[in-house]
């Protein structure tokens, strides 16, 4: 095996002697690119955002933003990294370097002040500016206004800059910023890479000081190596490994990175399902399906940032168990079942028993989740509700997503699916109960409603108390139905 | 137009311009404290040993097990102190403590050889405590007389004459929150010794000469032998004004002991459960209008969480009483300020210092009294402006009183206030589930610092013999764009392009004792020395020209970088001019100075003129409030800003935008929750992560955002006709608070008042709204014992009819959880 080695901003730089649990930010601060920034180290803030080069949806090679505080350094083993710093062209001496369409945008437009976010605004910007299909959106030639309080005139959405943090702009000159920037020249190189594959997966067995960070080749390795290390910590897209290593001082003998591989990552449409790769990341899952499954066109942009996005997987939203998980609730009122495999072979697992007990599930050790499956056809009328202080970037304080079938007035299929208000995510049971065989109106409806608000035992927390969760479980079917009868928008 | 505000020919000062590290911004180049530890050899990192407990006497701590962690080189404790042990200027704020005062307390330091080491150490390190009751709560501070510092008592006319000459009375009480300045960057410092012993500084902080003084004496040190140097921050709000100091110490301290620089960084964690924030406040009052709803009286007590020290406790609370009155005159007045002593984290500086608190009070009075008197809160606000040849509380004349009128009415012909009413009227009627609401609210904010005698700014200017000029002064760089305002001032001055000017970063061995950037006044002091030291320098310059020119010195102008003389087309090019004088054998340095002119403050007494002038604002904010969930957007926001005569207007915008978003966080988002139980984490900040305590995102942006400058508004007391702008915005956001106040009412049956808790969170806006549909019945069932009502025998007058049951008490803690 070759030493490992990432291609920062063009050049290939030794991970050693990061140690494999160093982050990438940690990694490239030490090597002197300082431009990437720690604000607070769990992948909120976006001041480490740094662009990585990873297979496209529309061409072969995006050029993706990721949290580089939650990503260890070692996950990038053979990979193109490029940060605020690459992102200038440096000219001959003595010259001041060229500025990036979005660099010279922030800078002419009042868009940074302090300065600290903003090379990691820059980053999430452009991995933007680069998106193939952003300029399909835009306006027609001089249009100017925007399509949408979050869409650009340059088809720019500003979910792209939702997991950054500014404290001192309020945010108006940083969007003018990504309202105001053109589509990329031919010359230009980084748009040129998108055109040729990304890096290919590197197989890594990074060891320092008693901790190997493995990147198996193949599933099969991954899975053996399961039952060889129960001890072992699977990470994909690592955006809760991280926080846990970050915040928590956590620290793992053997981390596996199963994110490149490739039986993790299809999506098939069949005819009686969907089946969605546990390694793709959501930003992938949302671009491929492209509203295929409107519940969940409705959760993604409610989930976490784009940055963490373009990270998370729903194979590490569904591993980790967490009751306040986004995907679990969508997932449950979709039907969806779980195909876990291990060195024998696959099982599928209703989602709905799959959790057990507070991030607890049937899955044992030396399973991986591979696939989620959706079946098909799906019920017409949905609605993800997430109730949170922040309407970007905020974990729920209760999320409720509906999958109903209303054929002439009257409900003949009911899944609800809630997190946040147990120890587990859980369906709602009983309120579907309530509504199949019922007629979509104002007096079942509003019983229902009564008894979904005493599902489950939300609790008193810093993001809610008990009493408005359980609120807010009726006040959704509320709004659903009233959206179904009054056109009143979600 | 007066000396100070006049404005040369071709000015630079007015132009606007990117902020002066733009480009160092974008490419990531710009440097900060922490940036320069991998251009540093053999640093050491330092860790902080805190104790999980709120209160508590420490009786053993046992720093063996750290030494024995391999990587850590040395444990600091009170023991390594050859000063004095105290981080702070009120001597009771111990760097190293005996006693533990709140959960999270630093009580020794950790040098490692690489943090990792450091934080193991650190952990390692035993401390044995004898744990002590605690006070948490703001309602247990008050409720055990646990106060410390002044208690000043603020006086005007006879109060109890207002109260009786009074129509309509209302008493209430008001609970509001805290705020963390959530700087992007934490708190960084970098120490270094060199071969005299002498400590060299690179600190993140607002105050480099307090650092430097703080350092000192806690190295038994004078202040010649300490060098602070802030290249910039990022960000600092008010936290990194008098914060930074301990955590400088601890690094000077470091680096004195073991001879290697030293580098302590906060992480996020640390920094929010170490750091002191907005000081949260109780308010209880009892306010008279007269029939036509004009204030007769106000007796109030505003009571500010301090913290386990004072800080800036004491000023804080001053600023708080001394904007009380906002927009408002309030002839008869008593009210009384103290601070609570809690063991929680030292309350400190922060964007407005005080000075929204007090505001925030009279504004949720008025907000929820409108409904009570009957009348439309636009119209209550403004029956109430300040007029002609009326003074303050405090006693100062408030002589722009036509500005508080100006802002308040272009800012609703901006907006079409009027059109926008009726439409929203129509929504609303069409909308059951969906209501929308504008409110518009202003900013009266007095700049200088209460206390005179930080009122003073230095600089140094240096030209060198090629024409480039290097400013030096006294003033810190956070982002507020103080360094290009700074440009811009001697660039005019000098008559010359701004290229030619660079700044230097800030260095206490340039400029000594300089005040706090801070108090909104880093460009009116620092801009007023360095626009002194360029004129002595013009002066001279001027002379040589005039020989060169064979003109009269008071003939010759320089403007864009060339000397003519009045009436002729003779030339002389700046660096020529340059060259020439330093042949001449002229000095090409010069020292400037600052003092404002007309000050006077009288703490005791609690009365005098403590600000040069008044800053003014308007805003009017449109919210849109679902009614199912209390969730909510900012659909559009209008502001008409005063900021004197411009000197960057850019940057000025960008100080509006950026208060105003920061004010909206604070008043709608912003949520700090401590543990308030009895259990082992008593005391506890459970927002401790930016996962958890949710600052402003886009999401928060308005949708449709326009700020406008007041016009041909020459401040004569300021440079260049400028007004300061750092804080003066961040209460605009009052507009967001009480338009959703309005939007939740408009779901009820109309004439009632709205309590509405702060932050006004999707959870608290929902709770009101509940309340409005119930015809202003608390919200959620628990108890609230307040109540206000109508006291005055005529309250038939009211116009609605439900000021007897309209209840004016806001109350935070029924939505406080835990």
């Amino acid at each position: 095996m070759t030493e490992a080695r990432i291609t920062v901003n063009g050049k290939e730089t030794p991970i050693a002697p990061a140690a494999p649990h160093t982050t990438a930010l940690d990694f490239l601060r030490e090597r002197g690119l300082t431009g990437t920034k720690e604000g607070c180290a769990e992948g909120e803030c976006g001041a480490c955002s740094v662009l990585v080069a990873r297979p496209g949806v529309n061409k072969p090679t995006d050029w993706v933003a990721v949290n580089a505080c939650l990503l260890p350094a070692a996950a990038l083993d053979g990979q193109e990294v490029i940060t605020s710093e690459g992102l200038a062209t440096v000219g001959e001496p003595g010259t001041p370097a060229t500025l990036h369409p979005v660099q010279e945008e922030m800078a002419a437009r009042g868009g940074s002040q302090c300065g600290y976010c903003t090379p990691g605004f820059i980053c999430s910007m452009a991995s933007e500016y680069y998106r193939p299909d952003r300029c399909a959106h835009a306006a027609p030639a001089g249009g100017t206004e925007p399509a949408d309080a979050e869409h650009g005139p340059n088809g720019f959405d500003l979910h792209a800059l939702s997991g950054n943090l500014c404290r001192c702009t309020g945010y108006r000159p940083i969007r003018d910023a990504a309202f105001a920037v053109g589509a990329p020249t031919d010359e230009d190189p980084l748009a040129q890479r998108r055109e040729q594959s990304p890096p290919a997966p590197v197989a890594t067995e990074y060891t320092r000081g008693g901790q190997v960070f493995l990147r198996p080749a193949t599933l099969a390795e991954v899975l053996r190596l399961l039952r060889e290390r129960p001890d072992a910590v699977v990470v994909a897209g690592s955006t809760d490994w991280g926080v846990e290593v970050n915040i928590r001082s956590r620290r793992a003998d053997c981390v596996i990175a199963v994110d490149r591989l490739p039986e993790l990552r299809e999506l098939r449409v069949e005819s009686d399902h969907v089946e969605i790769g546990a390694a793709l990341t959501l930003t992938e899952i949302e671009r491929s399906l492209d509203g295929r499954v409107p519940l969940l066109a409705e959760l993604f942009p409610q989930f976490a940032s784009r940055l963490i996005r373009n990270s998370a997987t729903l194979g590490g939203n569904l591993g980790t168990g967490s009751p306040i998980g986004d995907s679990p609730p969508a997932l449950l009122a979709l039907d969806a079942s779980v195909v876990l495999a291990d060195a024998d072979g696959e099982r599928e697992v209703p989602l709905a028993d799959y959790f057990t007990g507070y991030r607890q599930s049937v899955r044992r050790p030396d399973e991986l989740i591979r696939a989620v499956r959706v079946p098909l056809p799906l019920s017409p009328v949905v609605a993800f509700h997430k109730i949170t202080k922040r309407r970007f970037d905020d974990i729920s304080s209760v999320a409720v997503a509906f999958a109903l079938d209303i054929e002439d007035g009257i409900v003949r299929k009911a899944r609800i699916g809630l997190g946040g208000v147990a120890a587990t995510p859980i369906r709602a049971l009983a309120v579907e109960a309530a509504l199949e065989g019922q007629p979509w109106a104002a007096a079942t409806v509003e019983a229902a409603a009564r008894i979904l608000q005493t599902q489950g035992t939300p609790m008193n927390d810093h993001r809610a108390s008990a009493g408005y969760r359980s609120a807010m479980l009726g006040q959704s079917l509320l709004k659903l139905y009233a959206r179904t009868t009054e056109g009143v928008s979600s | 137009m007066s000396h100070l505000s006049d404005r040369p020919e071709k000015p630079v000062v007015g132009v606007s311009m990117p902020h002066e590290s733009a480009t160092q911004h974008v490419t990531g180049a710009a440097l900060y404290t922490d940036d320069l530890v991998q251009r540093t050899k053999d640093v050491l990192h330092a860790h902080p040993v805190q104790v999980m407990k709120a209160h508590g006497r420490i009786t053993a701590l046992r720093t063996e097990p750290a030494l024995a962690v391999p990587g850590v080189v040395r444990v600091l404790t009170g023991a390594d102190v050859p000063g004095v042990n105290d981080a702070g200027m009120k001597h009771d704020e111990p760097l190293f403590p005996d006693e533990v005062m709140y959960y999270g307390h630093a009580v020794a330091w950790v040098l490692g050889e690489t943090l990792e080491a450091a934080r193991l150490g650190a952990a390692a390190v035993e401390v044995d405590l004898d744990e002590l009751p605690s006070v948490i709560t703001l309602e247990d501070a008050i409720a055990a007389e646990s106060f410390h510092g002044a208690r000043p008592v603020m006086l005007t006319g006879d109060v109890d004459a207002g109260f009786a000459d009074s129509a309509h009375v209302f008493t209430g009480e008001f609970q509001f929150s805290d705020q963390e300045h959530f700087y992007l960057e934490t708190h960084a410092a970098l120490a270094l010794v060199d071969e005299n012993e002498q400590v060299f500084i690179q600190s993140s902080t607002q105050h480099p000469s307090e650092t430097q003084e703080i350092v000192a004496h806690v190295l038994g040190l004078h202040s010649h032998e300490v060098t602070v140097q802030c290249l910039r921050m990022g960000g600092g709000f008010g936290g990194k004004e008098m914060q930074p100091h301990g955590f400088a110490a601890i690094a000077a301290l470091g680096a004195r002991l073991t001879g290697r620089p030293v580098r302590l960084r906060l992480n996020r964690t640390q920094d929010l459960t170490m750091s002191g924030k907005r000081h949260g406040f109780n308010a209880t009052w009892r306010i008279g209008f007269d029939a036509d709803g004009r204030i007769r009286a106000l007796d109030a007590t505003l009571t500010a969480d301090g913290g386990w020290s004072l800080d800036l406790s004491e000023p804080v609370l001053a600023r708080a009483l001394c904007h009380i009155d906002n927009t408002y005159w309030i002839p008869n007045a008593r009210i009384a300020g103290r601070i609570a002593r809690t063991n929680k984290v030292s309350n400190t500086a922060f964007r407005g210092f005080g000075g929204p608190q007090g505001m925030l009070v009279i504004e949720d009075i008025l907000g929820r009294c409108a409904p009570l008197l009957g009348l439309d809160p636009t119209e209550l606000r403004e029956r109430n402006f300040y007029g002609h040849g009326q003074t303050t509380p405090y006693g100062q004349p408030v002589t722009q009183h036509e500005r508080i009128s100006a802002v308040w009415h272009k800012v609703q012909e901006n907006g079409g206030i009027d059109d926008r009413t009726r439409e929203i009227a129509a929504f609303n009627a069409a909308h059951p589930h969906t209501k929308r609401a504008l409110a518009v609210t202003g900013v009266k904010f007095g700049i200088s610092f209460n206390l005179t005698a930080f009122n003073q700014g230095g600089a140094l200017v240096l030209i060198y013999k090629d024409g480039s000029v290097l400013i030096n002064h006294g003033g810190t760089e956070m982002g507020q764009g103080l360094h290009t305002k700074m440009i811009q001032v001697a660039a005019t001055t000098l008559g010359i392009p701004p290229h030619k000017v660079r700044l230097a970063p800030t260095r206490t061995d340039k400029v000594p004792n300089t005040s706090a950037t801070a108090a909104s006044s880093g460009a009116d002091l620092n801009g007023g020395a360095v626009k002194n030291a360029c004129e002595q320098l013009r002066e001279r310059l001027l002379q040589v020209a005039a020989t060169q020119l064979g003109a009269n010195a008071s003939d010759v102008r320089i403007v864009e970088g060339v000397a003519r003389s009045l009436g002729s087309d003779r030339e002389l090019a700046w660096d020529d001019l340059v060259r020439t004088a330093y042949f001449q054998r002229v000095q090409l340095s010069a020292a400037g100075y600052y003092r404002t002119e007309g000050l006077h403050w009288d703490a005791k007494a609690f009365r005098g003129s403590p600000f040069k002038y008044f800053s003014h604002g308007a805003a009017a904010a449109e919210v849109e409030v679902d009614g199912f969930t209390g969730a909510y957007r900012i659909r559009r926001v209008d502001i008409v800003h005063d900021v004197g005569d411009s000197l960057s207007p850019m940057i000025d915008i960008g100080q509006v935008e950026g208060g105003f978003v920061q004010g909206a966080g604070w008043l709608t988002l912003e949520d700090l929750r401590w543990d308030t139980s009895d259990g082992p984490h008593r005391g506890r900040l459970l927002t401790q992560a930016a996962s958890t305590y949710k600052l402003p995102s886009f999401s928060e942006m308005p949708e449709e955002f326009h700020v406008t400058l007041l016009e041909n508004a020459t401040e004569e007391g300021a440079v260049y006709g400028s007004k300061a702008v750092g804080e003066p915005p961040l209460m605009l956001a009052f507009s967001v608070r009480e338009a959703l106040r309005q939007a939740a009412a408009a779901f009820g049956p109309g004439g009632v008042s709205v309590e509405l808790a702060t932050p006004a969170t999707p959870e608290a806006v929902y709770w009101a709204i509940q309340a409005a549909r119930r015809g202003g019945v608390s919200g959620n069932g628990s108890a609230r014992d307040g109540s206000a009502t109508d006291s005055a025998a005529d309250s038939g007058s009211a116009a609605d009819g439900h000021a007897a049951n309209g209840q004016v008490r806001s109350d935070a803690k029924t939505l406080s959880g835990a």
